[in-house]
């Protein structure tokens, strides 16, 4: 059997089979409802709650996530982004040259604090080191970190300091790149980049391309770099994606059913695919035998070795019970397909199309 | 002399307090949105929110004060989403915006409504002079809309202006109409539907007793389309220049324009706060380039709706707005 180090670094000692396809989630998850209880006493200045109490209920919200993670089966974990409100919002509070105004709408009464950029942007301070080395202090698996690529802190930022949206967000990228080192001193060795606002603007892909250029710049070769693009129309941005300096591309392909399953076997997809098996976007547990079925999609584009597993998207919308039941039938799921793959019962389409005979 | 106007299109931002109410009162999913038979408690906070962005305008000094469009949870496809003979599908991208709107669906006549209507006859209240009411264009709303009823887009098209046109006639007295069209240059009509616009436009126009003004942004029309616009019976036609200048001026030098014109010189979408002077600035050269520029009236705006700012910076806007018209007729005078 084929093998790919920088995948299979994560894989666990005691794992059951000898096929290994990674499962692990997109990064966020819902928040227990204590937490968001305990943010509001935080935020009324009338109670007594205070900024340590709000320290130590994300500290436990942190550690109940990353467990929940682990007893789903998952090899690779998030503690579920507990620490953060959004995904700009965040990241925006620690980068210099951001202000904030106010909340804007998104849709309905769906607001964010959309930051402004009002001055070169600059690192400050750490914006994940502690989260990093809190959750990995408290996991016993791998742990990944998702980062919200800087086209996406660009895109969703009002700029009024740039000449353009693309010149802010090179900038961003090489901030992105100093916390990656940061991160990979204190021993972070799986990193994603989100790029949603991709989805949305594919003609732009040649800036995320560029950002990422920037991003990966002495990063060193073992640690994992991944890309998680949204749902979107993917033709326009592949097959150009797979110039990115990434190793995985994590796609959302559950919720169109797969549809665009072609676009990914018409150019050979030359790097790992962490493919999205269940709807973050149902509220209904997909069962097993319907997981294995999308988790066998993904073998029609790459062989087992560069095959990752994942849900779609963030899941942080869904209820929590749902959630974990996606995880946990998604890792059953997984571990049945491998095990098929060791008994060779499972066909691989993206192997035998690539083997030396058929050239 | 050209008189300035210093103007907005509408659609404001809620301001903060309203956001959060408003969104405990109604809640966060799609059946939660605005259905155009809201109950006395929402109505109250809406017409809160109402009169402190008319106050808004008014403190600030704009020539014109609408309504604000509190209400519009589907932007400029609110008036088809709140009408009865339409089913709001799934949540659908707004243009190229990070924002959505309810897909309307239109399945039977669109008969009149009155919704807007009312949302006017509660400003006239408030405002002495000045009044001006909004709407989606024909085309825009048409295009943003689903029709499973009409069947051909061109009957579409003038049964979407007939409605526009039967809410408009029920209006209070008004001074100015902004009728919205991105989608003309967003979307624009294809070879055939591009001629029957003016027609729809003047349609909805017709209805009215007032100045109208068409207003499409987010660049500039394709000359065919614009040529076409200006056949309709319509006092105005706007031009986003924060968007795209170049190819504006292009058509205005090459076309030639309606007797009064609306510029869009301040970004409806960057928390940037233009300078009047710089606002000013930009006025004298647009018409610095335009070899006869004689407009009767020269309408000052934010280039789009300013539901994209936070409400601070939306306050600041219309600040500068009206303070750059003021500061051009100050120094006419001096």
């Amino acid at each position: 059997m084929t093998t790919n180090a920088n995948r299979d670094q994560f894989r666990p000692e005691d794992h059951p089979n000898d096929h290994f396809l990674l499962t692990t989630v997109v990064g966020s998850y819902p928040k227990p409802k204590w937490l968001n209880r305990a943010k509001e006493l935080y935020e009324d200045p009338d109670h007594e709650f205070d900024a340590d109490d709000w320290a130590e209920a994300k500290d436990d919200a942190c550690r109940l996530i990353t467990d929940e993670h682990e007893r789903a089966g998952l090899d690779v974990v998030v503690d579920g982004e507990m620490r953060r409100n959004e995904m700009v919002e965040f990241f925006a509070h620690r980068i210099e040259g951001y202000e904030f105004n106010g909340p804007v709408k998104v849709w309905g009464h769906n607001y964010f604090d959309k930051p402004s950029v009002v001055d070169d942007v600059a690192y400050d301070e750490s914006w994940l080191v502690d989260e990093y080395e809190f959750t990995a202090d408290a996991a016993e698996r791998p742990v990944k970190v998702p980062i919200t690529g800087p086209y996406t802190l660009a895109n969703w930022s009002f700029n009024e300091a740039y000449e353009d949206d693309e010149a802010l967000a090179y900038d961003l990228a090489d901030l992105v790149n100093e916390e990656i080192e940061k991160l990979v001193d204190a021993g972070a060795r799986y990193i994603q980049i989100d790029e949603p606002a991709l989805a949305t603007t594919p003609d732009d892909h040649a800036i995320v391309g560029e950002c990422l250029e920037r991003i990966a710049d002495n990063i060193d070769e073992d640690v994992r770099i991944g890309l998680h693009v949204c749902y979107g129309d993917y033709s326009r941005i592949y097959p150009e994606i797979l110039d990115y300096p990434v190793d995985e591309f994590d796609l959302e392909l559950a919720n169109g059913d797969y549809e665009q399953l072609d676009v990914f076997t018409a150019d050979e997809f030359t790097k790992d695919l962490a493919l999205g098996v269940v709807d973050a976007h149902v509220a209904e547990v997909e069962p097993v035998e319907e997981i294995k079925e999308n988790v066998r999609k993904g073998l029609e584009v790459v062989p087992p070795e560069r095959l990752v597993i994942s849900p779609d998207c963030g899941v942080k919308l869904l209820p929590r019970e749902v959630a974990f039941g996606k995880m946990e039938n998604m890792v059953q799921a997984v571990r049945e397909v491998e095990a098929e793959l060791d008994a060779g019962e499972i066909e691989v389409p993206a192997t035998s199309q690539r083997s030396p005979a058929d050239d | 002399m050209t008189d300035l106007v210093a103007t907005t299109p509408g659609l404001f931002p809620l301001p903060d307090w309203a956001k959060a109410e408003l969104s405990d009162l109604k809640g966060h999913q799609k059946g939660d949105l605005i259905s155009g038979d809201e109950g006395p408690e929402l109505q109250d906070a809406y017409d809160r929110a109402r009169t402190e962005v008319v106050d808004a305008q008014t403190d600030a000094g704009l020539d014109r004060v609408v309504e604000g469009q509190l209400r519009w949870d589907d932007m400029l496809a609110h008036p088809l989403a709140v009408h009865d003979n339409v089913e709001t599908r799934g949540i659908v991208r707004y243009y190229d915006n990070n924002n959505f709107y309810r897909e309307p669906v239109v399945q039977d006549d669109l008969t009149f409504d009155g919704d807007v209507a009312a949302e006017l006859d509660a400003a006239a209240e408030q405002v002495d002079d000045g009044l001006q009411a909004v709407l989606p264009g024909p085309y825009s709303l048409a295009d943003l809309a689903t029709d499973e009823h009409y069947g051909d887009e061109t009957e579409f098209l003038h049964a979407v202006a007939d409605f526009l046109a039967g809410e408009a006639d029920a209006f209070p007295d008004v001074e100015t109409l902004f009728l919205l069209e991105p989608s003309l240059v967003e979307n624009a009509p294809s070879e055939g539907l591009d001629a029957e616009v003016p027609e729809a436009v003047t349609a909805v126009a017709d209805a009215v007793d007032c100045e109208v003004v068409v207003h499409p942004y987010w660049g500039a029309l394709d000359e065919k389309v614009y040529a076409h616009l200006l056949d309709a019976d319509v006092d105005a036609v706007g031009f986003d220049f924060v968007a795209d200048h170049e190819a504006n001026l292009y058509n205005l030098q090459e076309y030639g324009a309606t007797d009064d014109i609306a510029l869009g010189l301040l970004d409806g979408q960057n928390t940037l706060v233009e300078e009047p002077e710089a606002i000013n600035e930009r006025v004298d050269w647009v018409f610095d380039n335009l070899p006869v520029a004689e407009f009767d009236t020269t309408y000052v705006t934010t280039n789009t709706e300013t539901f994209y700012l936070p409400y601070s910076k939306f306050e600041a806007k219309v600040e500068a707005a009206a303070d750059a018209v003021a500061l051009a007729e100050t120094e006419v005078q001096a």
